[in-house]
């Protein structure tokens, strides 16, 4: 019996330790294959850049794919420490809006900018959705190079969607406003609030924008948007929501009607109305900031027009598809065919098709019209629907080879459907309520359909718990076979809404390392430690520290003659000319951040000391092996002192 | 006893099959880059003290003492460094059987303490130095010593060795020097 026991005992040990070495050697291989997959060892680099917005951070994040792993946050339209962007003096315009100084916003769009249809990986654009502008930010540098303000909007949610050559980046309006905006009864929105959808012209070269002109259309709240390609190209399509023009309880009374619309914009069609001089120039404010890289410098200019046109009026410029239950995503299928509308409170998605569309459009198959645009035959438009999908469609991308992948947000789940046969291949769970999801190039002509990302609202249990708040879950899948598989979970930071991502091939190369120490034109900028300098300017309260920082020291380092009430700007040159060698500076009781100066830039923070001492400055940013010995001293004396300007390093 | 350390035994080795395989795969990492900082590739930047020294025909035997004493990672890091740099002559100058005795794995450490002997934290080209001198101050080296700077004329002289040539680099500074410092 003993012996019996014994052996019975080794069976059960013997198959409890196998099974578990099966079931180890089954996730193992499993989680083995998914590790292999996006472990990127020491030293090796990501296969894709992914540019996830920040949503209420106000900036982008760039994340590396496969592994998931953050490669940096860029300031766009929140102040950041960080770099002391929206601190330093050189900043600061970047923030001008018709609002005055703005220092936050809400970051929802990114999209890579397109020639041909396909990413080119120049610019990648972003909105502000809270007050309305549009950035561009250069994928040399990394840095945000322009704002617009987009006027006469409010809620810049539809945006900052590109045409497939980057002629346009486009801004609609979720919130119609009265335009021109006045004092009138809410109860008056019918008829009287409108809803701007602005095209904003991108320079082939130099990507400057120019709000070339906005389409007034009727007062509905106008959500996303994605332009044709291909055959489409010309063509722009935003999804409406409230079309019932409600004012207030919108969750009730903006699901009233059973279908909202896609509003088709013939933009070419635009273009020639605008070269007729078929449009109203109207008095308007908005801020428009251009970032110099030679000078390191933001301008701001007001602008005071807007050319607009009345779609009621221009005939053949807007078209209506009608499209079911307040559509949230429009996506655009790679050939420019298939027209992806995802009405956020219904089961199914609906199709439409751009040569039915166009075939409707001559056949004149309207079902009446809203404000004199043509409402299209919702039967001749459509090409198919994905019945019972799911439940909460939001967003849709593609990969490619003819299957797009839609997110649900109420069902939590990514769902791989087929174009043309409308049939669903394979569903799989996101942790948990999807919002946008992103394969690299999965808006254009071109998808890279390697890999795709969800990007969640909700992260509950997914990481360890910090607290009542926590970052929000994204995943990546393998999509390269028949069915999705799930690779990795990460946190994203702010909160993910869209998000562009290209193979790094097409961006790592152009990296910019390093400024030009000899192309800085910044007018407080020194070349060398000879030509630093303290200079007041006159016998004002103006003083200007012409400053330089190379390992490991400021020069000058010591500055005496700087009175109380003093406004003293310390422009700060980085005389480095190596890769990733920045320095910081920061000023005891400066009522700023500290400011970290790339190699060759110029930076200038302002001080304006309020006590008599002597005050420390220091290197933020452990530079060198001598950084803790990088700092300096300021000597304040009393308004009344006359003790003259001085300066020096080292005793000279 | 003897059932159950053979049971044991057995589902030790149950585990360590199943463990082995995860092992392998994360092996050799620290060699994938075994330069450190020397091995970045960057065409960009200006040179550093390493780059400077490997492009100058006269530092030839310093770089392969620097590669023999596997130092190249100092000389590429953020710095600043001062690096005092023997020409060939300083090096067949010395004894002979001196450099070829050095350049022996088993001498590696001792090597390492001489090339170090050369190189002081901070930036100190030639007007650096004669402030030194003129002020008394001492160089204090990366291997610990302390090296006096002294001057005749215009010329600059560290620990009797001369200082022919001063060259800025990215991280630093090089000193041309016609003697080995020992």
């Amino acid at each position: 019996m003993k012996l019996t026991n014994y052996i019975t005992l080794f069976a059960v040990l013997f198959a409890m330790a196998s099974s578990a070495c099966m079931q180890s050697n089954n996730n193992g291989a499993l989680g083995g294959s998914a590790a292999e997959k996006v472990y990127v060892a020491p030293g090796e680099q990501d296969e894709f850049y992914a540019f996830l917005s920040g949503g209420y951070s106000g900036n982008l994040t760039v994340y590396g794919l496969p592994s998931g792993r953050m490669l940096k946050e860029i300031p766009v339209f929140s102040q950041f420490p960080t770099s002391g962007y929206g601190y330093s003096e050189e900043t600061k315009p970047m923030f001008n809006t018709s609002y005055g100084f703005i220092p936050w916003d809400d970051l929802h769009h990114p999209d890579i900018s397109q020639t041909n249809g396909e990413l080119d990986g120049r610019w990648i654009f972003a909105n502000a959705n809270n007050t309305p502008r549009i950035a561009r930010i250069s994928l040399e540098t990394f840095e945000t190079e322009e704002i617009i303000e987009i006027p006469n909007s409010a809620g810049n949610h539809s945006s900052s969607f590109i045409t497939e050559n980057t002629e346009y980046v486009v801004a609609g309006t979720r919130f119609s406003v009265p335009v021109p905006q006045r004092d009138i009864s809410i109860d008056e929105y019918k008829g009287n609030f409108k809803g701007a959808v602005s095209f904003v012209s991108v320079d082939e070269e130099s990507g400057r924008m120019d709000l070339s002109f906005q389409i007034m259309m009727p007062g509905f709240n106008y959500d996303l948007g994605h332009p044709g390609r291909g055959d489409s190209h010309g063509w722009f399509f935003f999804t409406t929501y409230n079309t019932e023009e409600a004012n207030t309880l919108l969750e009730v009374n903006a699901s009233q009607n059973d279908k909202d619309f896609i509003a088709a914009i013939n933009w070419k069609k635009a273009e020639e109305y605008i070269a007729q001089g078929k449009f109203t120039t109207m008095e308007s404010e908005y801020a428009h900031n251009v970032y110099d890289e030679h000078t390191h410098t933001g301008t701001s200019t007001m602008k005071k027009e807007v050319r607009v046109l009345d779609p009621t009026e221009l005939p053949g410029l807007v078209y209506f598809l009608p499209t079911p239950k307040s559509p949230h995503g429009v996506d655009v299928d790679p050939s420019g065919e298939y027209i992806v509308g995802a009405g956020k409170l219904s089961a199914s998605l609906t199709v439409h098709s751009f040569s039915n569309m166009m075939e409707a459009i001559e056949n004149e198959n309207f079902d009446g019209d809203a404000y004199g645009i043509p409402i299209l035959n919702f039967e001749n438009v459509t090409a198919g629907q994905v019945e019972s999908a799911g439940l909460g469609p939001l967003h849709t991308e593609f990969d490619g080879r003819g299957n797009a992948y839609t997110t649900f947000f109420i069902s939590s789940e990514v769902v791989k459907w087929e174009l043309g046969s409308w049939e669903v291949i394979d569903r799989k769970p996101t942790y948990y309520s999807v919002g946008h999801l992103m394969i690299p190039g999965g808006n254009s002509r071109e998808p890279f359909g390697k890999y795709v990302v969800a990007m969640n609202k909700i992260t509950k249990d997914r990481y360890l718990p910090t607290g009542p708040e926590m970052e929000h879950s994204a995943q990546l899948y393998d999509i390269s076979g028949e069915k999705m598989e799930l690779l990795l979970d990460f946190p994203t930071h702010g909160e993910p809404h869209y998000a562009a991502g290209a193979p790094a091939s097409l961006i790592a190369p152009r990296s910019k390392k390093f400024y030009q120490l000899e192309d800085n034109e910044h007018p407080y900028a020194v070349m060398n430690e000879g030509e630093t300098k303290v200079v007041r300017e006159g016998n004002s309260n103006v003083v200007h520290v012409y400053m330089s920082t190379i390992r490991s020291h400021f020069a000058p380092d010591n500055i005496e003659g700087i009175k109380v009430g003093d406004k003293v700007y310390f422009h700060i040159t980085n005389l480095e000319q190596d890769f990733d060698v920045p320095h910081g500076v920061a000023m005891i009781g400066a009522n700023t951040s500290e400011l970290l100066i790339m190699p060759g830039q110029t930076k200038t923070f302002l001080w304006e000391p309020e006590k008599v001492g002597v005050w420390p400055f220091y290197c933020t940013d452990f530079c060198s092996a001598l950084h803790q010995e990088m700092q300096g001293y300021v000597r304040v004396s009393p308004r009344n002192s006359n003790i003259e300007l001085s300066w020096s390093l080292d005793g000279e | 006893m003897k059932t159950t350390t053979f049971l044991t035994t057995l589902l030790l080795l149950a585990t360590a099959a199943c463990s082995s395989k995860s092992e392998q795969s994360s092996s050799n990492l620290p060699n994938n880059t075994p330069l450190g900082q020397a091995s970045v590739v960057d065409e960009d930047s200006d040179p550093n003290i390493l780059q400077v020294a490997i492009g100058s025909e006269d530092h030839s035997t310093l770089v392969a003492a620097v590669q023999a004493a596997g130092i190249e990672h100092v000389l590429v890091n953020a710095g600043p460094l001062t690096v005092f740099a023997p020409v060939n002559a300083a090096f067949d100058a010395l004894p002979a059987g001196t450099v070829e005795d050095l350049l022996k794995p088993e001498n590696k450490g001792k090597l390492a303490g001489i090339l170090t002997k050369h190189a002081a934290p901070g930036s100190y080209n030639i007007d650096g130095l004669k402030k030194e001198a003129s002020k008394g101050r001492k160089l204090y080296m990366a291997d610990g010593s302390y090296l006096t700077v002294t001057t005749e004329g215009d010329e600059v002289f560290v620990e009797g060795a001369k200082v022919i040539a001063s060259i800025q680099t990215s991280n630093g500074i090089i000193n041309v020097v016609d003697k080995v410092i020992l």
